[in-house]
Formats: C-alpha cells, structure tokens, sequence
C-alpha cells in the first residue's frame, strides 16, 4: 500500500498540470451541481416566502361569524402572531359627480396582516392613516372607474371618508378575487361606526396566522379541524396556495434535477475521456513496472489512488466554487436578478452534491483505468503490442456499477424512479447510438475513402478516423453526450418557459367582463377593440341544476346518507367558492371536495349548487380529454347531449363514462351522457367550466357571457374599464393585474434560474468539449511532430486537423441534436406534462456553435505543438 | 561459476496468431541450460526471435509450449502475478530503450524494484549505485534531464537494485554511440562479475557477445549453433 501511495504520488508530479486540466471539468461538474443543489434549496425557499405571500400568513382560518372567545384563546396560544379580518359586501357611495354606487368588500384589519409579502398604496403609507377611523383605501380600480382622486370623500353607511389612497398590492388577493368586488379598507372602529356589520349576518371573519418556524400549518389545520369540527371554518394553508401554483414548482425542481444531472454526467464524460487519455500514455510506465515486479493490481491501484484523488480534489474545489459562485453571483449580478436570494449555505445539497460527484468520478475513471491490468510487460520490450483487445471480465461489472449509479443517483436527483430510469435509459440509448457511430465511422472511413480524387490533407485528416490510437469513439462519445446534454437543456429550457408563460405572463387576460347580456356583446367587443384591448377569450355562460344522475333525482339522492355527505358539503358551500381564481366564480373550487371524497359519499353541494355551464366545438388550451371522446358538436335530433365533465367533479358525482345526467336549464330538462372526462388548469386565468356542452344545443337558452382582454399596462386596463362602465354600467370588470402580479413575480423568478442554471451547464460541457479535444491532443501531438519533420506546412497539419475535427464535430452534433430532441419530446411529455417546443434557431444555433467549438478548439490546441521545434517536442514527449 | 541451473529453457516454442487467423510461430523447440554466474549472448538477424526469446525467459510472456525454469523454479504455468513475483525476487531488466519511469527522479527509478518488494529502507545502497555507474550528483534528476548513456546507466544500476540472480539485456547499448555504448559494456559486465550475476544479453553486436562466456545464435526462430565464446 506504502509503495502504491508512494508511486501515486510520485507519478502525478510531472503530470499535476495535465490532471489539473483532467479535473477541469469534473470541477465544474460538481460546481454546478452543488450550485443548482444549494441555489435551488435557496430558490425553494424563495418561493416558499414568496407563496406565503400568496396568503400573506401561515394559515388562515375563516368562518361565517364572529370568532367566539374560546376560538381567540385557541388561535393566540397556537404562538407566533395572529391578525384578525372582517369583511362584508356593500355599497359603497361616490359623493363625487352623479352619486354612483358601487358594490364592494369591506374590509377591516387589525394586526399585522400581511406577515410575508407586502401591502402596496398609492401614496406609500396610506393604509397608516385608516387609524384616524375616517380614512378608507380603495382599491386601484375603484378609483380609475370612477374618476376618483386621492382626498375626495366616499360614505359607506353612516359613516363618510377620505380617501387616503389606492391599494395597488396585497398579499392573500388569490382569495380575495374570488368575491369579485373591489374592496375598501378602513379600520375595524369605523366599521363599526358605519353600522353596517350584521351579527351572524354575512360578514366572514378571518383570523391570520404566522406560526413560529418549524410549525407545520398543514398539520395544524388538521388539528383544528378536529377541535372545532361543529364550527364550519375554513382552512387555507400556504400548501393549499402552492397547489394553486400547479405544477409549475414540481416543474422548476424537476428541471433543477436534470440540470444537475446532465452538469455531473458531463463532468464524468469528461473525467473518463481525460483519464482514458492519460492512461493510454501511461501504458509504457505500467509495463516497466510489470517487469520490475508489480502485479496487475499494483498498477491498477496506483493509478486508481490518482483517480480517487482526482475525484476528492475536484469534488472539493467543485464544491468550493459551488459555493463561491452562489455567493459572488448575486453580488455581481446584483442588478440583473429579479429577485433577492436568501443566501445560505445548504450543506446537504453540498455533501449530496460532492458525494455523488466523487463516486461518479471514480466509477467513470474505472472503466479506463481497467487497461491498466491487462498491459503486458512486453510492452517494455515492443511498444507496438500495446493492450490486450480481449475483453476484461471486470469491464461488464464496472459498466453495471457505473449504470446503478448512474441510475441511483438520477432517482436520488429527480425523486422518482420512473423518471430516474428514464435519464438513465436515455443516457445509455446515447451511448449506445453513439459508440455505435464510432465504430460504423472508423469502418466506414477505412472501407471507402477513394485515395482519388481527395487531396492528401484530406486522406490523412479522414485516415486519422480509423487509424491506430484513433479518438474518433473517444471525440465522438464524449462530444455527442455533450452536445447531446447541453441542447437538450437548451430546447427542455424553452419548452418548460414555454409552459411556465403559458401559466404566467404572456398573453394571458388580465382584464375580465362578467355578466355581459347577449345584446350587450357585440357592443362590449366593439368599445374594447377601440380601446385597443381586443377580446382574447370569451365564453358563454348558461346556468343550471342537476336535476337527476342515472335516473335518480336529486331530492332522492340526498335523502340518502349512504351516499351523499350531507353536512362536509354544507360546509363546502359555506366557503363561497374556496379554491382556484376563476374556477370559484364559474365551477366551485377544485380541491374542495377532498372529506367527501375520503368518506366515499358524494358532497351535497355537488348536487345542489347552480352549474355554470358553456358550450364550445373544441377544448382549450387549459384542458386536456383525460377518458372518454370529446364531442363538439351535438348531432341534431339525438335524444341524448354528449357532455363534458372535469375529473374532479365526476369523482366527486362519482361518475362514469356513459352515466345520464339531466340538467335543469332554466325550467327546461336537458337528457346529457358523459361522453368524456377533462383535466382543467384551474389556476389559468380564464373562463373554465365544471361541465361543458358541445355546440349545437345550448346556444338558444338565456345566456351572459364572460369576455376577457390583455391589458398591456395599468393604464390601458384603466381605460378599458372607464370605458365600459361609461357606456355598460351592468357589466362588472375585476382587474386580475393584482393576483397576476404575484404569480407573474414567481415566475419570473423561475425563468431567471432556470436560464441561469442552463447556462452555468452550457458552459461546462464547453469545458468538457474543450477538455476532450485538449486531451486528444497529447495522443496525437507525436505524428504531428514527426509529419512536421518530415516537411509538412503547418497549413497542411491545419487542414488535416480541420477535416478529422469537422467529421468529428458533424457527427457529434448531428447525433446529439437527434438525442437531444427525442430526450425534450420524451421529458416534455412524462416530467413536465406538457406539448414539447421546439425553437428551431435555438437548436440550430446550439448545433453550429457546437461544431465551431469542436473544430476551433481542436486547432487552437494543435496550434501550440506547430509552433515549437520538432525536437523540443519530441523529446519532451517521449 | 556455480553447477547449479539458474535458467534452464526446454523446447521453447511460441506461436502467434496473425490477423488474417493463420498461425506465425516465431520461436520453435528452443533448449538450453545455464548456470548460476554464467553469461549467454543470444544473437541473430533481425526477426529470428531474440526478443521473443527473451521475453520468454524472463517470464513476461507465456509460452506456447516447452518450459522456463528460473532458480529451479517454473514459472511457465504461473498466472501473471506469480511471474511478477519471480521477476521482482529474482531478475533484473536493462531495455535497448532504458524504459525508465519518466515521471520519477533518477533515484526513484532505481528504488521502484525494493520499494515494490514493501522494502523502503535501502536508499542509501540505491545512492551508492548510482554513484558506481558515476551519477551519485544526478540523483534528483528526471530522466528527461539525463542523456541516452546517463539513462541506461540508470536503468542498470535499477536492474542490480534487487540484486537478481539472472539479469536480462535487451541490446543495451543498441541506443548509444561508440564511447558510451563501451562504457556501459564495461559497467555491466563489471557490475556482472561482482555481484555473482547471471547474464543473458541480447545483441546484433558480435563483439559485445564474444565478452559473453557464451553465444547461442538463432535463425528463424531456431537455435542454428550453441557455443562457447
């Protein structure tokens, strides 16, 4: 063991600045994956906070009456700080002008509400001055609509105030909007002087918590349940917030795994081509120590201590710079990031990080290092023999260690097997298709390549693809993973930005019309095109009631507690529409029916509420058939309207396909069969529906529409509204700008890091390209001399390394752009659930700039070996 | 002179298989036998099998029938690493291309043999011969900062470090000039007689064979003529 650390250590020294240069890229490997490790631990706390301000609490608890004092004492003994809410719906009258009214929410807050996020007011500090009990704060949009300025007076009641300023901003608005009325602060004594607050009338009454650090609000709210289980409040926890989120998050975590997948995978590559390199000119030593008397296995170990070594140092400094980048990163890039990181150090990322790195290193530095058993001693007496071709029995166990890791580490990275196996599966398809390649090209350039009519240059330049030592399987399997990682992350970059602005910014509405007659349509469409806000979406609306499902009414079915749960739906309708923006206002939440479900029974309130129902030839963007056939269009005559229903709420009706249902339309009864079944994006912003009728039968029934537009700014939305209520005073408006900010602002976060993240990965595959023709370089820099001997121009040498480079980086990037699609179609349709993008100057841009990297570099690293005497590097190379 | 056999070689023969499947067989039925301290000088025409003889011999390639013996012991049914044993005990190796490690010092060099053995005391003796081939001041050197004559007197003074019983010459002064190539003559065989040595030299040089007690000439792979100098 002495004599194998010894000889490690002494072997090494000659070589330090070429394993330095080995290591390069296993640096930035564990680099990027400790960064993208611990940036992502610090982004998920990031938006964490930025999600609680979602909520602007921990955990809010609302209720249909005042809290009673047992409740209170409960709430302030769970610790941390609680704030309390009351709010009503009213009139709200403008003293200015004609009188107008307006129904709004009024609200009264005490404590310190918002918790995370912030309160935004048009002068900065108004909310301050509702202490004076004359004060009120109106929402932006109240004041846009009806011309009111700052210091005009409102009355509400009895009471009448100032207006200290408009509320641009609050945390918890996603709850808010579901009212859909513009809402007025004051604080909670002038409420009750305006004498407007019933007992036990309408008001709801919301308590906010911020609980201590480490307190589960989940868990909590479970707790509560229990306690207060005859109390009929509703929890909202930030959890239920994230959801609301979709899968946006689940998304940005799983783009951050396959980064710092493809980061470790490329700095392994590029350990293994490096090492297979440095192992090949170690050949002569290996054997001069066989014929002293070392075993296979001493020469194996020494070599492997080196490896070890290599991997610890680069897991170290990899870690280190990990670390550093994250630190110095927002320092430098201070005015670029759009958010502020909370900057920590996530240790567990780190050691995870370093840990994997280290184990990959050392397993992709076997499979090289195995040659290294098998040099014969002869070597030293005729160098020609080289390595034995038989194959070693050890190398189908290393390629299976290296598999399991591979394949571990991948589970370990994304937290799913499944997709764990699937980075694996197409990480090895690569290899495969690659190394493949390789051989058909080495064959393929031995076997055809005419000596007429191609210049010398060039048969040497293609001769050097099949030739002995030649690094075509080497270039080719290094350069196509890399190439093949690094577009991958460029196009899954598009396609999940693509996915995450189709959710978030964009085109997407932030202005919408309710409650807009039939006649009244054609109008609203005309005033809004002149305000240069076209309508993007509209949607019908027809209202109905079950009437019967299977053939049993609906009055018989909740006489039966068996299968209906009569009281959880009660509650459910209590809650007024809990859940996802705009599905509250058309459908109901989404997510509110979990009790029911978990009983078995069906929630009442499914049977009994009023379906707001559309009609369409076609789904949206936002929905996706999940079982049966969606129709859209009724054919005439049949007895029978096929429908629509979205999962959520056939599970909750526990409905299969083909079940009658028979709606009540306005007094009419319409015989339906659920023909399919539909996911709904509920947290899109736009009109989506519970059941939805085909074309051809609903169209004569008395219908509103909801219509919505994209407001390029405040102030186009301003006009938009000022200009529909001027001439359709029955039509309300609601500005999502407020919501949209907060989810805009999370979004554009995620865009940040994820274009960050793949840049950082871009730029270690460039090493690794780099490193990989660099290595190549001290394989071939022996001929090049010998050539330069024998009289060749260093314009000839130039044109035999640009023929084989550009073969070589051709093939690579051809390859690796086909893998890299098929990897983007394959993730985009099993991780990220989505229609794959496919930004095809991008792919084309990424595919050129990978064959100029290969060919560029190839001949700068030559560059050096033509500029020195013959003799020099001769006999510095032998 | 001892009566003992320290290598003794019988219908040695090595065959190998050619690329196009057929068989080259590059040495056949080769015997002799060779005392303790004796010298042998294996000549003939390029391509008649020296190397692959010596190869043989000193167990760093297998046979492809016939046996080897080395202090008695045969070592054509050991595996690999018990060859690798053998060679550290017993053999020593000086290589028409010195063949020393490039990335270790002159003195490194020649202590890899009693380093490998687990022994890391004998420094002192590794200096001592490197001063006997008149480099005692170049012990720090790497082998790249050596001429040709200063690299193979490295190499020799690493092939006693062990203190073999038989040491192997590949055309040692087959990369020097006239001066250097006799001194280095005169260094092994002094070197040779000293140590009790026995000698097995390869060479096209028929003067450097007639210092050997004895000459075995080979052609095509077979021994034409067996005598003594």
């Amino acid at each position: 063991m002495n004599f194998i650390l010894k000889m490690a250590w002494r072997d090494s020294r000659a070589s330090r600045r070429r394993l330095a240069l080995f290591s390069l890229s296993i640096v930035l490997g564990i680099a990027a994956l400790t960064g993208i490790g611990s940036m992502g631990e610090n982004l998920r706390r990031t938006v964490e906070l930025q999600t609680k301000s979602l909520l602007g609490s921990d955990l809010a608890v609302t209720a249909r009456k005042p809290f009673d004092e047992e409740a209170m004492k409960y709430f302030r003994g769970v610790g941390g700080e609680v704030a309390t809410e009351v709010a009503f719906a009213t009139q709200l009258n403008f003293t200015k002008g004609a009188g107008e009214r307006k129904l709004v929410q009024l609200v009264a807050m005490s404590g310190g509400f918002p918790f995370y996020g912030e309160l935004v007011t048009t002068p900065a500090g108004a909310l301050a001055q509702l202490a004076d009990g004359q004060s009120a704060l109106l929402e932006e949009t109240l004041l846009v609509q009806f011309g009111v300025q700052v210091g005009d007076e409102v009355r509400l009641g009895a009471g009448t105030f100032k207006v200290a300023g408009a509320l641009k901003k609050i945390p918890g608005d996603a709850a808010v909007i579901a009212l859909f009325s513009p809402r007025v602060f004051i604080s909670p004594a002038a409420m009750e002087a305006t004498g407007l607050l019933k007992k036990d009338g309408f008001a709801r009454h919301r308590v906010h918590l911020k609980l201590r650090p480490g307190v589960d609000g989940d868990a909590l709210a479970r707790t509560m349940k229990e306690r207060f289980q005859g109390a009929r409040f509703q929890f909202d926890t930030v959890e239920e917030r994230k959801r609301q989120l979709g899968t946006t998050l689940k998304d940005i975590y799983s783009f951050l795994s396959l980064v710092g997948f493809v980061a470790l995978f490329l700095g392994a590559v590029g350990v293994a081509s490096a090492v297979h390199v440095y192992i090949k000119q170690k050949v002569a030593t290996v054997a001069v120590l066989r014929c002293l008397g070392a075993s296979g296995r001493t020469g194996f170990a020494i070599y492997l201590v080196q490896g070890i070594g290599l991997g610890v140092v680069g897991s170290a400094v990899g870690a280190a710079l990990g670390v550093a980048v994250q630190f110095v990163l927002p320092v430098v890039m201070k005015d670029f990031l759009p958010f502020e990181v909370e900057l920590f150090i996530a240790w567990a990322s780190l050691a995870k990080g370093a840990a994997a790195g280290l184990v990959i290193c050392v397993l992709f530095t076997l499979l090289p290092l195995l040659t290294v058993r098998r040099v014969s001693p002869l070597v030293a007496l005729r160098s020609a023999l080289g390595e034995t071709a038989r194959l070693d029995p050890l190398t189908p166990v290393v390629y299976v260690a290296i598999t399991a890791a591979v394949l571990g580490f991948a589970i370990l990275q994304t937290g799913h097997w499944q997709t764990g196996l699937g980075f694996t599966g197409m990480m090895a398809l690569g290899f495969g298709l690659l190394g493949g390649l390789a051989k058909l090209v080495s064959w393929a350039a031995k076997k055809f390549v005419p000596r007429k009519p191609l210049t010398y240059v060039v048969r040497q330049g293609l001769a050097n693809l099949h030739r002995p030592n030649n690094r075509t399987v080497l270039l080719l399997l290094s350069l196509g993973l890399g190439t093949f990682l690094m577009i991958n992350l460029v196009l899954v970059r598009a396609t999940i930005l693509d996915k995450i602005m189709g959710v978030g910014a964009g085109a997407r509405p932030n202005l919408m019309f309710f409650d807009v007659q039939d006649d009244q349509y054609p109008q609203l469409e005309k005033i809004l095109k002149d305000t240069g806000t076209p309508i993007t979406v509209s949607a019908p609306i027809v209202t109905m009631k079950i009437a019967s499902i299977r053939g049993q009414p609906v009055a018989e079915l909740l006489q039966d507690e068996t299968k209906v749960l009569t009281r959880a739906g009660a509650a459910k309708e209590a809650k007024g529409g809990k859940g996802g923006g705009l599905a509250a206002r058309f459908g109901g939440g989404a997510n509110a029916s979990q009790p029911a479900r978990d009983s078995g029974r069906i929630p009442s309130w499914t049977l009994t509420r009023e379906y707001r129902s559309s009609y369409r030839g076609k789904i949206d963007e936002t929905e996706k058939i999940s079982a049966g056939q969606w129709i859209g269009r009724a054919k005439a005559g049949e007895p029978r309207v096929p429908v629509s229903v979205e999962e959520g709420l056939a599970k909750d009706l526990q409905l299969a396909l083909g079940d009658e249902i028979v709606f009540d339309v306005q007094g009419v009864p319409m015989r339906t069969y659920v023909a399919s079944f539909r996911t709904v994006e509920w947290q899109r912003m736009q009109p989506n529906f519970f059941v939805l009728f085909p074309e051809g039968v609903l169209e004569p029934a008395p219908k509103t529409f909801a219509a919505a537009v994209r407001a390029a700014t405040p102030a186009d939305a301003a006009r938009a509204q000022a200009a529909v209520a001027r001439e359709l005073p029955g039509i309300s408006a609601i500005d999502l700008a407020l919501i949209l900010q907060t989810f805009d602002g999370i979004f554009a976060k995620v865009a940040f890091v994820i274009t960050f993240m793949a840049g950082f990965t871009v730029v270690t595959g460039i090493v690794v390209l780099v490193g990989a023709i660099l290595t190549g370089r001290f394989q071939r820099i022996k001929e090049t001399v010998l050539l330069r001997t024998l009289g060749a121009t260093r314009r000839q040498l130039t044109q035999i390394q640009l023929v084989e480079y550009a073969v070589l980086g051709v093939l690579a990037t051809v390859t690796g752009g086909v893998l890299a699609i098929a990897g983007n179609a394959l993730l985009a349709h099993y991780v990220f659930k989505t229609s794959v993008s496919l930004p095809v100057p991008a792919l084309l841009a990424s595919m050129a700039a990978a064959v100029a990297v290969t060919v560029i570099t190839g001949l700068l690293a030559n560059r050096g070996v033509a500029d020195h005497p013959p003799l020099e590097v001769l006999r510095n190379e032998t | 002179m001892s009566d003992q056999s320290m290598l003794k070689v019988e219908r040695l023969t090595k065959t190998y298989r050619t690329a196009a499947g057929g068989d080259l067989t590059v040495l056949r039925e080769v015997s002799f036998d060779l005392r303790a301290g004796a010298s042998v000088a294996i000549v003939g025409p390029s391509g008649s099998g020296k190397t692959t003889l010596l190869g043989l011999c000193a167990g760093l390639d297998r046979p492809s029938s016939g046996t080897v013996e080395i202090a008695g012991e045969s070592i054509g049914e050991m595996n690999e690493d018990a060859r690798a044993l053998v060679r550290n005990a017993q053999v020593g190796f000086v290589f028409q291309n010195f063949q020393l490690i490039p990335t270790l010092t002159a003195l490194e060099n020649v202590l890899v043999p009693v380093e490998l053995a687990g022994d890391s005391t004998r420094e002192p003796e590794a200096r001592e011969l490197l001063g006997r081939v008149g480099l005692g001041a170049r012990c720090d050197h790497y082998p790249v900062q050596l001429s040709g004559g200063e690299q193979q007197r490295v190499a020799l003074a690493r092939a006693f470090m062990n203190r073999p019983k038989i040491l192997f010459c590949d055309e040692p002064t087959g990369n020097l000039d006239g001066d250097t190539a006799a001194a280095m003559v005169e260094l092994i065989f002094g070197l040779n007689r000293e140590k009790g040595t026995t000698l097995v030299l390869v060479t096209h040089d028929l003067e450097l064979a007639k210092k050997c007690g004895r000459i075995i000439r080979l052609k095509g792979g077979v021994v034409v003529s067996d005598e003594v100098a």
